[in-house]
Parts: structure tokens; sequence; C-alpha cells
């Protein structure tokens, strides 16, 4: 293959500002510092399965999840904002009037929020059905409220500020508690800020602060029962497992610790926190932790996410207990005309389209060409207004952009006279249910498929020169609140799949406008898919890593399907733990699919026979060892490349041409501003 | 405890004395204090005037209150009179019998005895000591005199009980702790009975004597003690400091500037005591004593192929069977060894079972040597059970007892099969490498080097010197193994034959010998200091054997001292050697099995140049030798340092690279087979 090796895509992910742990469930909410909320699914191998982009005037400094299912936000813009999870957007926002909020916490039914105000206020609303309502104020003093915990009998609030913790009784809204927590420090003049605190049933609270504390406090008696000093920075965040006798801290240094409560002695009775395990996964500020009830979980402002499964919870050696580290979002960015040997990136409020280079020489494995022409940066767009992008494609012939976001839905007619192009809004879009989840043009780029709210894809049609008409919306037969994420055209024009957030993949007939048939459901979520060119047939990727191919025109699984199924995926294969991103093929070779995810990009041959457990799966480079007669015996399927990391997108452009865009993770640093300055030995 | 808080507080009217430490009556969760010698507070958290709460009036002065775990407060009476409270506040005014006239009480104790509270509190009267055991429930009282001791009379006490004895400790002013043992089953009703001290601990560290005021026991084997510390000549200082009676070494200790008020409490693996103006509260940890932690002698294997002690591999099947069994019931083990016995009784006739092998060897003690070998081997060739090891070395022991009774006897051959077959340590048969030292005999002694992972740095520095010290014509005769030579010296130097073996790999031998005899003269010319072997290859396989075993640097020292110059220079000369050889080639390793690895050889070399430096400066003969070295490590420093250049330059190579390799964008080829 010749590779277009691309690492000019400057993405930069926002950093992780918080946490929050469905009770009981199993999902994460995460929130981004531009204010995108992420939905992260235990079950689904921590599949990232909704994204809600963010908005330039919506941060969220807190998260959390009340009435089972429902997630609040809140944020310095003084707002609590509850989302819709299934539409993916805002569902309502409601004033806290009382400034910029800087904490939220539900009670433990999951019936009251508790917000911490700039002005010093704590404020009680009721959720209700269809939104939330303000309940009362609890008694206010000066000093922004930084965190929140509610006792976990929800009769009490702790509160953490500069200098002090508090603790409300919920009832009568006194407080009735002050301990001044830098009560020791008094040679220090700084303040001591905490920052975070969580309500132990034992009435212990624990504290973390800006003087690198993580405290234990009775909080009637307002004693300090225990101190740590774990950082000589501050300690920015805490979680407390849900049996509590386990937390995790995350220090701006980007370290976190987990402390246990471990009996002093082999089977007595006392008990005492003891900080047990230190881990560095991060560069920089760790803004925000759970616990889960398997693993420690962190974010940091260097956009990692960290997933640490605690191995004594573990059972056996496997996929689940294995690290992991999220950096990229789980979706495409990058959308790639093949014909026009264009890409479209896409960045949280703009778009860049690149004309790739080219060479004319050819190599062997593993040489670099000379190039005969650079890549060219045609284009940016800015989305206006402060809502963020939510998608955006080009169109195969590159002459179509489409994006959208919240609230709009833009398409622009690009053309190319010689080296200059012009770009040109196609005005008068039909009025669409916005936003749109994903945007995909046919091949033969004469139509635009919009993925929208309910399970619903309208289709337009693309007119000369530049124009376009709405020409159906297809919706699931039996209804569907969820929103549809993915899309898959077959080139033939003839079938679309569409994905919703229920998991559900419809497929549709574009020539008579009717819903074919369902894919059986299967228990995880799609993390990507495409129809192949040739035989029509659907390949869908899962979050457990499983692969699966169901003929379209003849409504079930292919053989080759059936026989993965049979002998099972490769044990390496199934531990790998980021998902395939996005598929393709290769039309001159039907036998050859072609799939990636962040660290792989694999060739997936089904005319070569599967690997069993007992073979190496990447075996690349001894297969290049053997020579030709011996390697007939090593083949196997899968054919994987691990030399393009981190990948964020692969794509054919020709049979024998490649593109590979690659965001290095030096590169990011060196965008983020310098972590707190450590002294290493030798530095 | 650094952040304190007063919880509560209360205090008695102006004038009154509260005369007693106040207690908490954990069943309740009353406090009781006593005010004026005879006047009883008792009261909860949430009252706060003391005036206001339950009073009761006594007839008699109370001495203490005791408050125990689940038997209600008790309280002890000046006189000597114990009284339950709940018995007390039934009738306060009831009379209370005096028990012990003018005597005085110096301290008191309560314990739990099953359901019963036994009450435990010391008097003096001129001089003289008394213990009395009180049990309520029997309403038993017992009086001890405590044994009169010259010079020292008791201070403070302290007891705990443990299976109906109750220990008392004092602490004496001749600064010692005593022990007392008080049994508590006493049926007889007899006289006063004197109670015997025995020493436990003496409280002096080199010179400086600690003049305790108050202790508690810790554990068994710890005890810990607050007071001065005496050192002649300065300020006596006051510390905390725990100690172990077992070894009668003092474990710990802090030094308390502020002062204290001598008292000292333990609850909960907590010391409480005030320093200065705060209660401090201390936590601590006392781990169980054992010499091994206390000497703590940890031998660093520098061996890899240490042999293990269990070799699980020789575990036969039928052990198998047994642990696995053992893990369902023990009915089923205890069955199961029993048809291992029948078992092995038909296999073997003479003795078969392991248990009885010390029997068996008793039995051989006069047997002639033949049919005492004979045996021996028999007991090992099926002794293919779980405690083998321990057989081999009853085996052992035996054959070495009987080599140093009978001096003619020395099984050589059955000794190195023993050595060469068996995983075994030098804790295991600690006789047998002195037996083999004593009778010279290198090659056992070489493969108990080879295999034994715990040898003592003095056994080593012993077969080392019976190794440098021992004819080149002797060894010569010697059967030893020289694997570890056989690669880098050229052996023709000494031994053609051996010479001629080694190359019998299908080569022409004479016509080897042509090539070699005309390096050798080639060599001869070139030949310096470090270029021939100055030892023979036997004795360089030995010590190889020295260099390859485990030693800790700080042991071997003092016995390297007494090295005799003369070897020290030979050895010295030999390490040089195979350093000079090491350096030959690019990896400076030397081929072969077992050939000593370059840092083995500068470790010794350093060795041995630190414990016999002022010998070698003096040496006339080990002065060129010296210089030669010198000069060749000068040489060999100023390479590696042209070396790192090099390596320099080369990394700031592959960081230009690298860099080349972080563009934007590339168009490459990749090829998937």
């Amino acid at each position: 293959f010749e590779v277009h090796r691309v690492r000019f895509f400057g993405l930069v992910p926002a950093g992780v500002r918080c946490l929050a742990c469905q009770p009981r469930g199993g999902r994460l909410a995460l929130a981004r510092t531009d204010g995108a909320v992420e939905v992260y699914n235990f079950a689904a191998n921590y599949f990232q399965e909704k994204v809600i982009p963010g908005h330039e005037a919506r941060t969220v400094e807190a998260l959390c999840w009340a009435a089972g299912e429902r997630l609040f936000g809140a944020g310095l813009g003084g707002d609590i904002t509850e989302y819709d999870l299934a539409r993916l957007c805002v569902a309502r926002s409601v004033d806290g009037c009382g400034g910029p909020i800087w904490s939220m916490a539900a009670n433990s039914s999951g019936t009251q929020l508790a917000i911490g105000c700039e002005d010093g206020s704590v404020k009680l609303f009721q959720v209700v059905p269809g939104g939330i309502q303000f309940e009362r104020n609890l008694d206010r003093r000066k000093g922004r409220i930084l965190c929140l915990s509610w006792n976990p009998s929800d009769t009490h609030i702790a509160a953490g500020s500069i200098d002090i913790l508090r603790v409300f009784d919920v009832s009568s809204g006194r407080t009735i508690q002050r301990i001044m927590v830098n009560y020791h420090v008094q040679k220090l003049k700084r303040e001591c800020i905490v920052w975070s605190i969580a309500f132990l049933s034992s009435g212990a609270v624990v504290t973390s602060d800006s003087f690198g504390r993580v405290q234990f406090w009775d909080w009637e008696r307002g004693t300090l029962l225990e101190s740590h000093t774990v950082s000589t920075s501050a300690v920015l965040s805490l979680a407390v497992s849900e049996k509590e006798d386990s937390i995790i801290v995350g220090t701006s240094t980007g370290a976190t610790y987990q402390f246990q409560l471990l009996p002093v002695k082999m089977g007595s009775l006392e008990k005492r926190w003891v900080r047990t395990k230190p881990f560095q996964h991060h560069t920089h500020d760790v803004r925000a932790v759970a616990h889960s009830s398997t693993a420690l979980i962190s974010g940091g402002l260097d956009a990692q996410l960290v997933i640490r499964p605690l191995m004594e919870k573990m059972q056996k050696k496997g996929y689940e207990a294995a690290l992991r580290k999220f950096t990229f979002p789980h979706r495409r960015l990058v959308s790639c005309a093949r014909k026009a040997r264009l890409l479209l990136f896409q960045f949280s409020q703009h778009l860049e389209l690149w004309r790739l280079g080219s060479t004319e020489e050819t190599g062997k494995d593993g040489e670099v060409l000379p190039l005969c022409r650079m890549p060219e940066h045609l284009v940016q767009l800015k989305s206006k207004g402060p809502e963020h992008i939510y998608c955006s494609s080009v169109s195969p012939c590159g002459s179509w952009v489409a994006y959208s976001t919240a609230s709009r839905f833009h398409l622009y007619r690009v053309q190319y006279e010689g080296d200059s192009v012009s770009v040109e809004k196609v005005p008068k879009v039909p009025k669409l249910l916005l936003p749109a989840y994903q945007l995909q043009f046919s091949s033969d780029s004469d139509s635009l498929f919009v993925a929208s709210a309910r399970g619903s894809v309208h289709v337009l049609q693309l007119l000369e020169p530049g124009g376009c008409k709405h020409l159906h919306t297809f919706q699931p037969p039996s209804g569907s609140p969820e929103a549809v994420y993915l899309l898959a055209s077959s080139a033939d024009g003839h079938w679309l799949a569409a994905v919703g957030g229920d998991w559900a993949i419809h497929i549709y007939n574009l020539k008579c406008f009717q819903h074919h048939c369902m894919v059986p459901m299967y228990s995880c979520a799609v993390t990507a898919l495409a129809i192949h060119p040739v035989t029509n047939n659907l390949v869908i990727a899962y979050s457990d890593q499983q692969l699966f191919e169901f003929s379209i025109p003849q409504k079930q699984y292919t053989t080759w399907s059936r026989t993965v199924q049979n002998c099972g995926l490769h044990k390496v294969w199934l531990e790998r733990d980021s998902p395939i991103t996005h598929i393709t093929f290769n039309p001159k070779n039907p036998s050859h699919i072609l799939l990636h995810d962040i660290y792989m990009f694999c060739v997936l041959d089904k005319s070569l026979p599967l690997p069993d457990n007992s073979a190496l799966l990447m075996n690349q480079s001894t297969l290049k060892q053997l020579p030709e007669t011996a390697r007939q015996r090593q083949l196997h399927a899968f054919k994987i490349c691990k030399k393009f990391q981190p990948l964020l997108f692969a794509d054919l452009l020709d049979e024998n041409c490649l593109v590979m865009v690659e965001r290095p993770i030096m590169d990011i640093k060196t965008q983020l501003p310098p972590p707190i300055q450590q002294k290493k030995f030798g530095t | 405890v650094s952040d304190q808080k007063p919880l509560g507080c209360w205090s008695v009217k102006h004038g009154q004395i509260i005369t007693c430490p106040v207690v908490c009556n954990f069943e309740t969760h009353e406090y009781i204090a006593v005010h004026d010698d005879k006047v009883l507070r008792i009261w909860k958290n949430k009252d706060i005037n003391l005036d206001k709460v339950f009073k009761a009036t006594l007839s008699a002065d109370v001495y203490r209150i005791h408050s125990l775990p689940n038997g209600g407060p008790v309280v002890l009476f000046k006189g000597g009179g114990v009284r339950t409270l709940d018995v007390l506040l039934e009738a306060p005014q009831q009379e209370i019998e005096n028990v012990i006239s003018d005597e005085v009480i110096k301290w008191s104790e309560a314990f739990m005895e099953g359901q019963q509270p036994v009450l435990i509190f010391a008097t003096e009267k001129d001089g003289d000591f008394f213990v009395y055991v009180q049990k309520l429930k029997m309403n038993s009282l017992h009086k001890y005199k405590l044994e009169q001791q010259e010079l020292s009379k008791p201070l403070s006490f302290t007891a705990y009980m443990k299976n109906q004895i109750i220990t008392l400790l004092c602490l004496c002013s001749n600064d010692s702790v005593y022990k007392v043992l008080i049994p508590l089953q006493q049926n007889t009703e007899e006289e006063e009975r004197i109670l015997f001290k025995s020493l436990l601990l003496n409280l002096s560290v080199s010179g400086s004597v600690l003049k305790g005021t108050s202790f508690v026991v810790l554990d068994k084997d710890h005890v810990a003690v607050l007071g001065s510390l005496a050192v002649s000549g300065e300020e006596p200082k006051e510390c905390l400091t725990i100690w172990n009676t077992k070894f009668q070494t003092l474990q710990t200790s802090k030094e308390l500037p502020l002062g204290t008020s001598g008292q000292l409490w333990c609850y909960e693996e907590k010391f409480f005591f005030t320093h200065g103006k705060v209660l401090t509260v201390m936590m601590y940890k006392c781990e169980t004593s054992s010499l091994a932690a206390a000497v703590g002698k940890l031998k660093d294997s520098q061996t890899p192929d240490v042999s293990s002690f269990v070799n699980w591999n020789t575990l036969g099947d039928e052990e198998l069977v047994v642990s696995f069994q053992s893990q369902q019931s023990v009915a089923l083990k205890s069955e199961s060894r029993m048809t291992l016995r029948s078992k092995r009784n038909t296999v073997a006739k003479v003795q078969p079972d392991t248990v009885s092998v010390g029997q068996l060897l008793l039995n051989l003690k006069d047997a002639s040597t033949t049919v005492f070998e004979d045996e021996l081997r028999q007991l090992m060739s099926k002794a293919q059970t779980p405690d083998f090891q321990a057989t081999i070395g009853c085996v052992i022991t035996a054959l070495v007892k009987r080599c140093k009774a009978d001096p003619k006897y020395y099984p050589r051959n059955f000794l190195l099969q023993i050595v060469q077959t068996r995983d075994l340590s030098y804790s295991l048969c600690p006789d047998l490498m002195a037996i083999a030292l004593e009778k010279k005999d290198v090659h056992l002694l070489q493969t108990c080097l080879q295999r034994f992972p715990d040898i003592p740095e003095e056994i080593t520095y012993a077969c080392l010197k019976v190794f440098l010290s021992i004819s080149e014509a002797y060894l010569q005769r010697i059967d030893v193994n020289l694997e570890s030579v056989i690669c880098y010296i050229d052996m023709e130097f000494n031994n053609k034959e051996v010479k001629t073996e080694i190359v019998e790999n299908g080569f022409n031998a004479e016509l080897e010998q042509d090539i070699w005899d005309t390096k050798i003269t080639k060599e001869t010319h070139l030949m310096a200091d470090g270029e021939f072997c100055p030892v023979g290859p036997q004795k360089a396989a030995l010590l190889n054997a020295v260099l390859h075993s485990a030693y800790s640097e700080t042991f071997l020292l003092p016995h390297l001292k007494n090295l005799p110059a003369q070897q020290a220079v030979l050895f010295l000369r030999y390490l040089y050697y195979l350093y000079v050889k090491c350096s030959e080639k690019i990896n400076t390793a030397l081929p072969g099995i077992r050939s000593p690895t370059i840092n083995q050889i500068m470790d010794w070399m350093c060795l041995l140049l630190d414990a016999q430096f002022t010998v070698m400066v003096m040496l006339p003969e080990a002065k060129e030798l010296l210089s030669n070295l010198h000069k060749f490590v000068r040489a060999q420093v100023r390479f590696y340092s042209e070396l790192n250049k090099i390596e320099g330059s080369l990394r700031e190579l592959q960081r230009l690279n690298h860099q080349k390799d972080s563009q934007t964008y590339s168009i490459e080829v990749l090829e998937l087979i």
C-alpha cells in the first residue's frame, strides 16, 4: 500500500472536568472543559455511547445522576441543565439564582439536588418529572461553595469552601458545624481551598485540599480524625466507593492515590484508612475521579480518561482487567473524499478541508517516498454561534461539505478552479428535525443522509448547482426514542443502514424508500458498520470486539460470519481495549475488510483461515522474515499493522492507496499548558 | 493528638477535691468520680453541672474505682475493702471492713477472670510490700508478701493476667524490672506467703541508666517504660522507651524534651502520655521478636542457579495423592498414610519408614564401613518420600559423624555423589565442608561451592585458602571439574593431554598442534604479566568456584585480611589474568559454563585489594603486578570514556533521526502479507 501518513490534524481534546458514576448503574458521565458531556457504558466495554457536544457559554462544573437515569449538569453559567440522553441535547435549563455554580450533588435517593454557588449559598432543588423545582436555601455564608456531599441518610450536607468546611442540617437548613481546615497551619498565610468532600456513613467527612492533604473529620465533634499528606500540590478530586472501603484521590501533579479501609491487624476489628496504591497515569491535573465497583476512574486536564480496574475485584485476567486510557473520542472526526483525495477535519467549532499530497515514486516496504506535491490546506469553515459541531461530512467527489450544530444544519458547495477554491453556502436547506448526529453522502454524491432523533433518517437530494431537496424520511417501523448515531450506505445506492442509541440496526431500501429489515439485536453497542460495495453485506463491529457480517439481500448472517461465531475470534483480538471506529473495503479485492481502531489497522482477509488462540495474532513481522513458501502455512485472516498510532482515521483511497490520520500524543501535550513543575532526579 | 478539643468539662465546687481518677462505666456510659475521699458522684454525658448529679456519701475513704469492660465498676477502699458499685449504691452507708490495718495501698488493678472480677493491690508498711488478690464473687482474699530485696524497693507496678496466672511486674529503684507470678487458683486459705521475684529486664544501655517512673506491658516480649535517661555528666532526659525482654534490648526510644507527668497509659496499640502541656498519643507496633529478625543476615544470592531446598519434582505421585486428600479430610489422610506405609513395607525390607531413618542410622552406627555405605545407598535410592530432604540430611550427618570418629574413614566418592545428585544446602550438613577442608578434598569443595546456596563467608575463605595453598603437582593428580576454565585457559602450557582431549572434536590433532605451537611461540614473546595464566587449570577451576559463590562483603573482608601475602598475590595475579581475558572480548564475558563474570572478577579484585592493601604495597614482588594492573585499568578507563563520547554522538544522531520521523505528512509504503 501507498500510505498517506497524515499528522496535521491539530485536534486537541478538551480536558476532563468532572465524572459521575451512575449509582447502581453501568454508566459513567463525563464532562469536558469545553462543556461537552459524554456517557460511557461499562457493560459495553466502556464504549463512549453518547456525546453531547459542548457550548461556548455552557461550562460544566458538576454532573450528577438523579432519579435513576436522568443526568444533570451545572456550571459557571449559573444554570442547572438537564440532558436529554435520547436526543443527545440539552433538555431544559433552570437558573440557579446564585451566581456561578461550583458544585452539585444529588441525595442518595436521587430526589433532591443541592448546588453550591459563588455567593456562598447552598440551594436545594426537588427533582420532579419533567424538570426540577427550587425548594429552599440553606444557611448562607460568604465564600464560594466548591464542593458538596450528602450524607448517605440524606439528613446532612457537608460543603467545602475556602479555609472552611461546613455541615448543614437539611431539615432545618442551619449550619451545625464549622471546621476550619487550616487550623494548624497558621504560619502559612495562603488560603486553603477544600477542593473535594465526601460524607461517609460512619459520620466521617473526608476532604481534600489545596495543601495536598486528605483529611478525615468527625463532623459531630469537629475534630480531625486522620490526616494524610499525599502531595505537595493540591489534591483536586476525591471519590468514595459505594461500599465506603476505598477512596481515590487525584492531585494536580497527575498522580492518583487509592486509600483503603484496612484492618490494623489480620482479623482485627479496628480499621484504618491506609494509602495503598499510587498511580501516575496523567501528566496534568486530575480534575475528576470516580470509583466504580470494579475500577478506579480518573480524568485529567490532559484529556485522558483512565480506567484502572481493581485487580482484587477481578476473577480472571481478561478484557475486563486491562488498564485502559481513552484520549480520543470513539467517533470519527475525519471524513474523506476518496475521489477528490480530500480530508475534512472536524474541530469543536470549525472545519478544515485539506487536499492530500502526491508522489510519483514507488518503493519497498517501510520506505518514505519523496513528495511531488505537498498537502494543501484548502478551506477553514468557522461555525457561527456558541454551539459546537455535532457532525460533519464531505462528499466523495469533494464538492459538498455539510455539518450540523445543535440547532442549525449547513451545507456548502465547494468548487475548485485550478488552485483557487470557492465555498458557497447552499441557501434554503430544508427544515429538519435537528440536531443531526451523523451525516453521510451517498457514494455518487447525489444524496445526503442525515441521522436524526427518534430513529429517523432524512434523505436529501443534492442538486446542481448548489441546492437540495428533502426527499424522504425513514422511520423505524416500531418507532424509537433514541437518536441514530451511525449510518452506512451501499455503493450502488440501494441500501442504507442506520444504528440508533438502542443499538438496533435498521436497513432501508433507498430505491423504493421502504424499511427493508432489521439486523437481529445484539447486546452490545455498535461501534462501526459498513456495506460492502460488491456483495452488499453489512459488516458490523461491536464494542465487545465481535465482528458480524450480515447479508442485506438475504436478510441473514453470512456463512463466514457464522464460521467466525463458531470458531470464536482470537483472544488477543477480543482483549483489545479500543473499539473499531471505521470499516471500509477494497473494491478490487472483495474478500478484504479494512478496519481500524486507535492502535492498529487491520486488513481482514476472509479467504484465509481464522487464527486459533495458539497462533500469533500480530504476526506481520515474523511473516516478513519467512521465505515465501513458509509463509503460506503461517498466514491467517488478520493482517494487523500497528505502525500508525494513535490512529484517528484510516480509509482506502483507491486500490493500493491508504490514508492514515494520526494524532501523536506528544503533539497534544505540547499544546497543553505546562503541568506543575516537578523536580525529577537528574533534570 | 494534634487537634485537641475538650468534648466535655465538669468541675466540682470550690473547696472540694477530686481524690481519685474518674472512670467511665462502659455499660451505662456514666462517669464516676469521688471527691473529698467519701463523696461519690455519677453523671452522664449530657449533665452539665456536677453539683446537680447523683451523689452518695460513703462511710469509708475510697482509694480507687476500677471500671471493667463487662463487670461493672469496682470500688477499692483505703482500708482494703472492696465492693462492686451496685452493692455499694444499694446501701451507701454500709460498714466497710479494714483489711490491711496500717498498710498503705500503693497500686491497684482489676481484671475479669471468666465472669468474676479480680482485684489486685499492693501495699507498703515499713519498707515491706504486700500484695493482695481479692476475688469478689468468691469473697476470697489472699495476702502475699513480696520478697524483700536489698537496696531496692518497688516504685511502680503493672500486671496482666493470662491462663489463670497474674503476672505482676514491678519496677524497682535499682532500675530493674522484676517479674512475679501469682497463681489465681488457690484453694487453701493459708497465711501470708512470700512471692519471689525474678529479674526480667535491666534498664540500662551502654552506661546510661533509665530511671523509670511508669511502665506498661505491650505483649509477651515487650514493655514500654517512661522515665528519665541519666547519662553521667548530663542533664537527665525524659524519654519513652520500648524494651524487648526476650533479648534484653532497647527496641526504640523517643525523647520527650518538654517533660512528662511521669504517667503512661496504653490502649489499643496507642500510648497516651502528657508531654509538656499537651496529651500526646502515639501509635506503636511490636513485631514478634525472633533472632533472625534481630540479627537479619540475608544472603545475597549472586548465583542464579542456586538449588531449591525442596525439590517438588522429586515428590512422587503418592505424595500428591496424600496432599490432595489431606485437603479433603483428616481421616482420609491418616488412612492413606497407612496404605502408603504398607506399600513401602512391601517395597523395602529393612526399615523402610522414613520415621525410623534415625533409628536405622543408629543401628548402623557400629556396622562395618561397607555395610554402612550399602545401607545408606539403599536408603537413598528408594527415598522418593516427602521428607526426603531430611533423610538426606540425616544420612550426611551420619557419614560425617563417622568420618570424624574414624580419621581413616573418608567415603570420598559417596559424598561427592550425594552432593552432586541431591539438592543440599550448607545448613543441612554444616560439618561436611569442614571435613572436606580437613581432608583437602578439593573436588568435593568445588562441588559444594557450586551447589550450596548458603555457605558462610568463613568457609568460603577457608576454601580459597586451601585452593591457593595446594600445590599444582598435587592438583594434577586430582580429578576436578574443569568446565569453567577449558574454554579460555590454554591448556597446553600445563598439560598436553588435556589439550588433545579438547580438540578431539573430529579435528586433526596434529594439524591443530602445529597451529597451536606457532601461536604459542608468538605469544610467549608478547607475554606480559597478565597474559599467561598464573595458575594451573585445576586451580583455576577451583578458584572460579570460589568466585562464583555467594558472599557478603562485610563478612568476608575480615577473613580475607588473614590471607597470607604470597597467596594474596597469586590470587590477585589470577584475577588480573581473568580481567585481561575478559577485556579481550567485546562482550567482556568469558566463554564456558560457570566461568566467572566480569562483575564477580571486579568485585573480588576490589575486595582483595581492600583487604590486603598495605601488604600489597609493602611486597616487592607485588609491585610490578600492581603497576601493570594500574596501567591496564587506566587504559580501560580511557577506552571507555572514548566509548562514552561515541555513545553520546550516536544518541544525538538517533534523536535527529527521530525528529525527521515526526513530520506532519509523508507518503510511506506499507506491505501487509
